[in-house]
Formats: C-alpha cells, sequence, structure tokens
C-alpha cells in the first residue's frame, strides 16, 4: 500500500512537471526570424530590381506600333 | 462518490500515520521528477533550424521566393495570419498565368507546413507545431515589405 501511494504521488508529481514543459516561445521567434531571413533575405536585396527588368519585357505592345510611322517619312521625303 | 471518499479518507489516514516519511521520499522523488524534467526544458532553449529536412525545405523556399516576389509587390498574393500565403487578387496576373500561380502558391504552402512540423520535429516536440506556426504567422507578417498585403483579424491589410 505504501509503495502504491509513493508510485501514486511520483507519477502525479511528475506529470505536474510535465505539463509545464512550456513552448520556448522566445526561442521560437528567434528561431523564425533566422528561417525568414534565410529565405527572404536574398531576394529582397534585389527586388527592386527585378520588379524593373520585368516592366519593359512585359510592354512589347506599344513597340510594335511605333516602326509603322517611320517607314512612311522616307518615302515622303524626297 | 462514498467510494472515493472513502479512498481519500484511508489515504489521509495513511499520511498521518507514515506522514514524515512519505513526506520526505515525496520531496525526495518530486526534486529527482523535476531535474529529470526541467533538463530537455533548458535543453530546447534554442530551436534548432538546421536539420537536413528544415534545410532543404528552406533551400526550396528560398528558390521559390524569387517568384513570388513580384506577387506579393503586386498584391496578388497576400500572407494570410496563420502563417501561410494565398491568392488575393488573381486579377491582377494575366489569365494565362494564373494556373502557374495557384501551383506556386500551392507548393509554397506545402513548404511552409512541411517548415513547420520540421521544425518541430526537429526539437524533439511534434507537438509545438501549431505554436511554431503561430510564430511564424505573425512574423512573416512583421518581417513582409511595405507594399505588400497582408492577413489582420481576417482583413487584408496594405502594410
Amino acid at each position: 500500500m505504501r509503495t502504491w501511494l509513493l508510485v501514486l504521488s511520483a507519477t502525479g508529481l511528475s506529470a505536474c512537471v510535465t505539463i509545464n514543459i512550456y513552448f520556448p516561445a522566445a526561442a521560437a521567434e528567434k528561431a523564425a526570424d533566422k528561417v525568414i531571413d534565410e529565405i527572404w533575405q536574398v531576394p529582397a536585396g534585389q527586388s527592386p530590381a527585378s520588379s524593373q527588368h520585368s516592366a519593359p519585357t512585359a510592354t512589347p505592345v506599344t513597340p510594335s506600333a511605333i516602326p509603322v510611322t517611320p517607314t512612311v517619312n522616307p518615302e515622303s521625303a524626297p | 462518490m462514498m467510494r472515493l471518499l472513502h479512498n481519500c479518507s484511508r489515504l489521509l489516514q495513511l499520511f498521518l500515520r507514515q506522514g514524515y516519511h512519505t513526506l520526505k521520499v515525496g520531496v525526495f522523488l518530486s526534486c529527482l521528477a523535476m531535474l529529470f524534467e526541467a533538463l530537455p526544458v533548458y535543453a530546447a532553449a534554442d530551436l534548432d533550424v538546421n536539420t537536413p529536412a528544415v534545410a532543404a525545405v528552406k533551400a526550396s523556399m528560398q528558390s521559390r521566393h524569387l517568384q513570388l516576389l513580384p506577387h506579393y509587390q503586386s498584391g496578388a498574393v497576400g500572407l494570410t495570419a496563420d502563417g501561410f500565403v494565398a491568392v488575393k487578387e488573381a486579377g491582377l496576373v494575366p489569365l494565362s498565368q494564373r494556373s502557374a500561380l495557384a501551383v506556386l502558391v500551392k507548393d509554397e504552402n506545402t513548404d511552409r507546413a512541411r517548415l513547420y512540423q520540421g521544425m518541430a520535429a526537429a526539437n524533439g516536440h511534434p507537438e509545438w507545431e501549431g505554436e511554431i506556426q503561430r510564430t511564424f504567422g505573425q512574423r512573416w507578417i512583421d518581417k513582409a515589405q511595405a507594399g505588400w498585403f497582408v492577413q489582420r483579424d481576417g482583413q487584408w491589410v496594405r502594410k
């Protein structure tokens, strides 16, 4: 009976302590920052350049309209 | 109920009879238990983020970020409060690229889920996945660049 009581109290106490194993919020935040920096940092430095490069290629429609007018001018000059 | 009371009184009697000794052993056992239980807590004070699985997911996300970046900037894709990404406004993307965008977002979210799960597992606490995901959700949004869309209280907000 006494051993039972001891086992009971020991498991009870250890269960109480087990519940106390907390989530290390500060450490998780630190780790998250590190991971996010690694994933975002490299491309973030190139972000303005990449967006500017993509802008001219996205508008190829307007230059196609321009060459039509210069072809008329050399003919009309002489 | 009566049996419970009876058991309780029996325990009390037993405790009173051998109170000192039980107390002594109990305190000793609890100290021992605390010592063993407390050790992993302090060992996990720094979260490990460098297991091969986590590193692979990070590399995959890193390379995908170049493709996602223009969409973050345009507002086609936003960061959700729960640590994922979502198509916020598909209309900003040409029709021909929308299915590619959907795949991009789906792949990113798969990797993100894998990242949270991998980090929890890497630290010996798979049950921390939810907490890690919540932490990331907040940090992605905090670290998002100006102009990106993020979710706050269920609403899309431009940073």
